[in-house]
């Protein structure tokens, strides 16, 4: 039913690979979300599994249907008002993208004086306590049995076109007034406040609208899994986020998009070395958690070869790329 | 009424008393200079009217309201302006940047109009950009504006750090060491910048300078600190002439 109106890529691809379509559009999502934290107001945060998994709950809860909602919470019954409570799928996930800011808004009060490490420290914090808080609050969140059922309403239509909504978004906050006053602060924190700008105002700013989108990308994971649970919002999600981010180039939007698909992409195709392997001279078992060895091995390479990330700070664009072509033709023929 | 007046401020940091008891009086247009061996207290002064440091004891007046203790970007809406001793410029960001960002503290629109572009934003970025465009012209800069900021030669880096300052729209303006660093071409030059910028921009300066012949040159009044104590004020003549000044400088034997 899910890809009923996906009649194009129906004709060119399965639904495997339609899936994996939906989810770039959704780490594009998450990953510009994380980069305006990171990569443009130069806040080195860690707290992206903790608002995904609070805009995925939020919203999970708002479209599940009372019924449902009772057969899931076997163990404990769900809380009566939350029961009652059903939203249409885009106004839930705005519910949940809401819900996730307004989390990052309590957190960023104390978090957002602390710098570097600290910050980083706080936030991977905030995010483990958001995660036992879900474990344990069993009549709002089912506990650690987690959500099943949720209706898999997010499609590649609707990935894609928030992740396109999310592009348009950040691209002109960043060229507007504020997103320099973000790049002003990541520069010179210093000369950034004599010049007026106030950084904690800013700062929450950013960091409130990254977890905004973060929430809505939390959202959208939910209901094309169809089932979540407290351990999905472990560090590791964080981290492959961060992979993206790192990848792209920290502060580069067209970088994020990139690596986003890309890494995506791969996280699939690589699945062949999870398996045993035969290489006819050799038999190698297979080992869970290959993958992320060769990501981490690849986000080395970068860090070595590329120490801004592929894109740096720059954003791709057809001149240079036709220019630094030309230029190397003229010079071959020189 | 004195545009900015300090009451006995002082600054301790434990034991060390960085400053003691400065008083400062500026009024409009003046041009005064702070001078001092090496660590006088001349930037912990700075630090402490620019709201960097709040002073551990006494009272800073702008305008006759008391602004002591206040963060450094409300300080900065109120109209003290600062450059600062180590260039610190917005490195990676263009010259045309560094400078339409000082006037984001006057920016009326609110984020969601800036990015859905409402009709006032634009209005509101496009008087921006003639503003800074102005500016750069004015400090000589207009040719280098899509230019990285650190790729400029130091002389220039001085002078967009100046125009940033001006484009907060401050009424006084602090400059921390300006001349360090210049050839004496350079900072012959700097002097007549120094004035024009008084007399187009109507503000007041508070200069920090080591180079006594710009000191000498373009200052009206000058304050001398010691080890944190205000050793001498007056007029350049007198100064150059005070034995308690020479003995800080050259020391007595």
């Amino acid at each position: 039913m899910k890809n009923r109106n996906i009649a194009v890529l129906n004709i060119t691809l399965d639904s495997y690979k339609i899936k994996i379509f939906t989810l770039c559009g959704i780490y594009i999502i998450l990953g510009l979300s994380m980069n305006l934290i990171n990569g443009f107001t130069g806040l080195f945060s860690l707290g992206h599994a903790g608002f995904m998994a609070v805009g995925a709950y939020v919203s999970a809860l708002l479209t599940m249907s009372p019924e449902l909602k009772d057969s899931v919470f076997y163990v404990a019954p769900i809380n009566p008002f939350i029961k009652m409570i059903q939203l249409p799928f885009p106004l839930a996930l705005i519910v949940g993208g809401l819900a996730a800011a307004g989390i990052a808004f309590l957190i960023g009060a104390p978090v957002l004086r602390l710098n570097d490490d600290y910050l980083a420290i706080a936030t991977l914090g905030f995010s483990e306590i958001i995660r036992v808080v879900i474990t344990n609050t069993q009549t709002l969140t089912n506990g650690s049995l987690g959500l099943k059922g949720i209706t898999r309403y997010t499609n590649a239509w609707w990935a894609w076109g928030i992740a396109i909504l999310t592009i348009f978004f950040m691209i002109w906050l960043i060229h507007g007034m504020y997103g320099k006053a973000f790049k002003a602060i990541r520069e010179d924190e210093i000369a950034a406040e004599a010049m007026g700008i106030s950084l904690f105002k800013h700062k929450m700013m950013s960091f409130v609208i990254g977890a905004f989108f973060a929430g809505v990308g939390g959202g959208l994971l939910g209901h094309l899994i169809g089932a979540i649970d407290p351990n999905m919002f472990r560090f590791i999600l964080t981290f492959n986020i961060l992979l993206i981010v790192v990848l792209g180039g920290i502060g580069s939007i067209t970088g994020t998009i990139i690596s986003a698909t890309a890494v995506t992409i791969l996280m699939e195709a690589l699945r062949f070395i999870e398996n045993p392997i035969n290489l006819g001279f050799i038999n190698i078992p297979g080992i869970p958690g290959m993958r992320m060895v060769v990501f981490s091995l690849m986000l080395m390479g970068v860090i070595l070869f590329y120490p801004k990330g592929l894109m740096g700070r720059a954003e791709f664009n057809w001149d240079y790329f036709l220019k630094k072509k030309f230029l190397r033709n003229r010079k071959k023929s020189a | 009424m004195a545009l900015l007046r300090t009451d006995k401020i002082t600054m301790q940091f434990s034991g060390l008393t960085a400053v003691l008891d400065l008083n400062i009086e500026i009024n409009d247009r003046e041009i005064i200079g702070l001078i001092g061996p090496n660590g006088a207290g001349k930037t912990t002064a700075f630090n402490m009217i620019t709201g960097v440091y709040k002073p551990t004891k006494g009272q800073v007046y702008y305008n006759d309201k008391d602004v002591t203790g206040l963060k450094p970007h409300e300080i900065t809406k109120f109209g003290i302006a600062r450059t600062f001793q180590n260039i610190r410029l917005f490195k990676e960001l263009t010259v045309l940047d560094n400078v339409i960002i000082a006037n984001h503290l006057r920016l009326k629109s609110n984020l969601f109009g800036s990015v859905v572009r409402t009709p006032g934003y634009r209005r509101e970025e496009q008087h921006i950009y003639e503003k800074s465009m102005a500016l750069l012209k004015d400090v000589g800069l207009e040719d280098l504006k899509d230019e990285k900021s650190s790729n400029l030669p130091y002389g220039k880096q001085r002078r967009l750090e100046i125009a940033r300052a001006l484009a907060t729209d401050p009424k006084l303006l602090l400059l921390d060491e300006p001349a360090a660093g210049m050839n004496p071409q350079e900072s012959h030059e700097l002097m007549g910048f120094i004035r024009e910028i008084r007399d187009k921009f109507d503000i007041a300066i508070l200069m920090i300078e080591h180079h006594m012949q710009v000191v000498m040159g373009v200052c009206e009044r000058i304050y001398v600190l010691d080890y944190g104590v205000t050793i001498a004020e007056g007029l350049p003549d007198a100064i150059q002439n005070d034995p308690k000044v020479i003995e800080a400088y050259l020391g007595v034997d």
